[in-house]
């Protein structure tokens, strides 16, 4: 089974939508309106590009917290975003329970993840196995940086998932820091792919700032995944433009030309570039894009900003299922 | 009315509900083909197949994580682990994990699994496979963590735990496996709740709290101490998450005191609870010291028999304290 052609003007939209939300919480953090964000600035490529190569509403997602383009992708609207960054009621993932982009939309099958890293892997694994189980035909993608895959929780998941042929798709987006610590003091090996090796499953490296690409290489994991053969770990190779977090300064740890590099190769400059040099956008539509997407956020922040915080008692619940109460 | 062993009821729990919904499967190492390690899964992979009974890879933290991605897809996994001494590489994935998940959804995702654990001293296991962790998890809102002691109770709280909402932490105690023997009704759907405990002997004099194998030696003590004139009542406590509050006042405001008895260790451990309560609810009702008969504060229990022997909580040691405590 291929894969349709990538809906190009679908992506591009998803990706500048992800890329100027994102630009506009640290400019709430930096007004003091909000306590906290967590960047995917450089990693929209890659996440856009594997959420429109799966079933949207029939695969399952297992995120990490950079994931914001992902989720964009997913159904996740600007407000709902906009809201948990503020901690306001109605916040879908947690009910404002945790902190921003720690990801879970059951309406979209993003299962909530937490703040320890990796612990989302094997869940993936688990799901994989149920549907495998269930003969649901659906494939499961998780996400991780490619610090995180230090873990003993992500090998576990892989082995289990390579091991019983589970379809999983284990995507890694390589921004080589994990927060100050660079890939050579993660792994003795140059790409997070060969891992795979040693496990008995297919690693693919791909570059993670051409959505094309990793939409051409996700649908083929999702493909292999479908007909039973099993689990695939991709190696996007990312960039992490900015630092770790709003709590982080990256200047004591990173060069300075590094970034600017990285700067020159935007994976969102490239592909608008790309689209308006393959006739396939337009300067006059990309003009109504980004006005669309400036209006769209601008009206969220808005609407969040006048939105109430929760009740201090819903703290209180729900502790076990039989306290979950739904309005 | 059949006698059976305490595994027997195990097996017999998982074996229904296994038949009764699809959903159920049953997850860990050695399960399948050899039927666990202690055989209380033997017979379910021949009669439900490979799908339905997995052999996991040697590994807890996903047998854990894995369960919980299952159960968050819509089945109910049944977890376990083969001695409760190797659940602590699973930590994180039930404590941080398993127990939040509806919490930190604000009830979008749930978790309906069980965790099967093997614990407790007095089987030559040394230092691990022999401990108590019961207070680790008892500390953990969100879990419901259930220890049986006889199988009628084995089996229909593990087929209540099975069809619980909730991650459920079912604790068994190993050494009862065989040795504890008891009536179970053939047939039917025998179903304990999770949550009420017990009252397992009725008496005026002393209360002698205990849940798994130590409940056993207290009924035993109880026994013993009756030569003596002195009426125990013995309350099996079952499920220690949530604490059945009703039920461990209502026996101390009868009796006015209190005996405490696990074999995890003194210090933090679910004991302590139980006594802080008495001291805030009962304390007008006390006519003596909480006491606390629990394993030493050391690491674990040692292999050497008298080395364990000195570890281990029994009857004599139990009786003992009830006397001490009835002649306050």
């Amino acid at each position: 089974m291929s894969l349709p052609p990538p809906p190009l003007l679908d992506l591009y939209r998803v990706m500048l939508l992800a890329r100027r939300l994102d630009e506009r919480a640290w400019v709430l953090h930096r007004q003091g309106k909000i306590a906290f964000h967590i960047s995917g600035i450089g990693q929209e490529a890659a996440q856009v590009g594997a959420a429109f190569a799966l079933e949207r509403g029939k695969d399952w997602f297992a995120p990490y917290y950079r994931d914001l383009a992902l989720m964009l992708a997913l159904g996740l609207t600007p407000l709902e975003f906009v809201l948990g960054l503020m901690g306001k009621q109605g916040e879908p993932s947690s009910g404002a329970r945790q902190m921003p982009s720690h990801w879970s939309l059951r309406r979209a099958n993003v299962v909530s993840h937490s703040s320890p890293v990796a612990t989302q892997a094997p869940h993936a694994a688990g799901i994989g196995l149920a549907i495998k189980l269930r003969g649901d035909g659906a494939v499961v993608l998780t996400t991780i940086g490619e610090g995180s895959t230090s873990q003993g929780e992500w090998y576990e998941a892989v082995n289990w998932a390579a091991t019983h042929k589970l379809p999983v798709i284990f995507m890694v987006e390589n921004n080589v820091y994990a927060i100050s610590v660079r890939q050579d003091l993660q792994m003795a090996v140059e790409h997070v792919a060969e891992k795979a090796a040693g496990l008995g499953l297919p690693g693919v490296i791909v570059d993670g700032l051409d959505p094309v690409e990793v939409y051409r290489v996700v649908g083929e994991a999702a493909a292999r995944a479908r007909r039973g053969d099993g689990p695939t770990v991709i190696e996007a190779k990312v960039s992490r433009m900015t630092p770790h977090s709003s709590d982080d300064d990256d200047r004591s740890y990173r060069p300075r030309d590094e970034v600017e590099a990285m700067k020159a190769r935007d994976p969102l400059v490239l592909f608008h570039q790309r689209l308006l040099a393959d006739r396939a956008l337009t300067e006059a539509q990309d003009a109504g894009l980004q006005d669309e997407v400036k209006g769209v956020i601008e009206a969220a922040v808005a609407e969040a900003e006048s939105a109430p915080y929760p009740a201090a008692d819903e703290a209180s619940h729900p502790v076990y299922v039989e306290d979950v109460r739904h309005g | 009315m059949a006698e059976i062993t305490l595994i027997e009821g195990l097996r017999q729990a998982m074996d229904e509900e296994l038949a009764r919904d699809e959903r159920v499967f049953i997850v860990g190492e050695d399960v399948g083909p050899r039927g666990g390690v202690f055989r209380a899964t033997l017979g379910l992979f021949d009669k439900y197949g490979p799908k339905r009974v997995i052999d996991s890879p040697l590994a807890e933290l996903s047998i854990i994580g894995v369960g919980i991605g299952a159960a968050l897809y819509g089945l109910r996994p049944i977890c376990e682990i083969q001695f409760a001494d190797f659940i602590h590489p699973a930590f994180n994935q039930i404590v941080n994990e398993a127990a939040k998940l509806c919490y930190r959804s604000n009830g979008e995702w749930t978790v309906p699994m069980v965790i099967r654990a093997p614990y407790g001293g007095g089987i030559g296991g040394g230092l691990y496979h022999s401990q108590s962790l019961e207070a680790f998890f008892t500390h953990v809102p969100g879990l419901k963590v259930v220890i049986p002691s006889n199988p009628h109770d084995a089996k229909g709280l593990l087929k209540s735990a099975v069809r619980d909402p909730n991650p459920v932490l079912f604790l068994e105690p190993k050494k009862g496996y065989r040795l504890i023997r008891g009536e179970v009704p053939e047939g039917g759907d025998l179903l304990v709740p999770i949550g009420p405990a017990r009252v397992s002997r009725s008496g005026a004099d002393v209360s002698v709290f205990a849940y798994g194998m130590m409940h056993h030696y207290c009924l035993q003590a109880a026994e013993a101490v009756a030569a003596d004139g002195i009426q125990a009542e013995v309350i099996d406590l079952r499920t220690l998450l949530p604490i059945d509050k009703a039920a461990i006042l209502a026996s101390v405001r009868k009796t006015g005191k209190a005996l405490i008895v696990h074999e995890d260790n003194l210090t933090g451990g679910y004991g302590a609870e139980i006594a802080a309560l008495l001291a805030n609810d009962a304390f007008t009702d006390l006519d003596a010291p909480v006491r606390r008969l629990a394993g030493p504060d050391v690491p674990a229990v040692p292999f050497s028999h008298p080395m364990q022997d000195w570890f281990m909580p029994n009857t004599e040691k139990i009786a003992a304290a009830i006397r001490d405590l009835a002649a306050y």
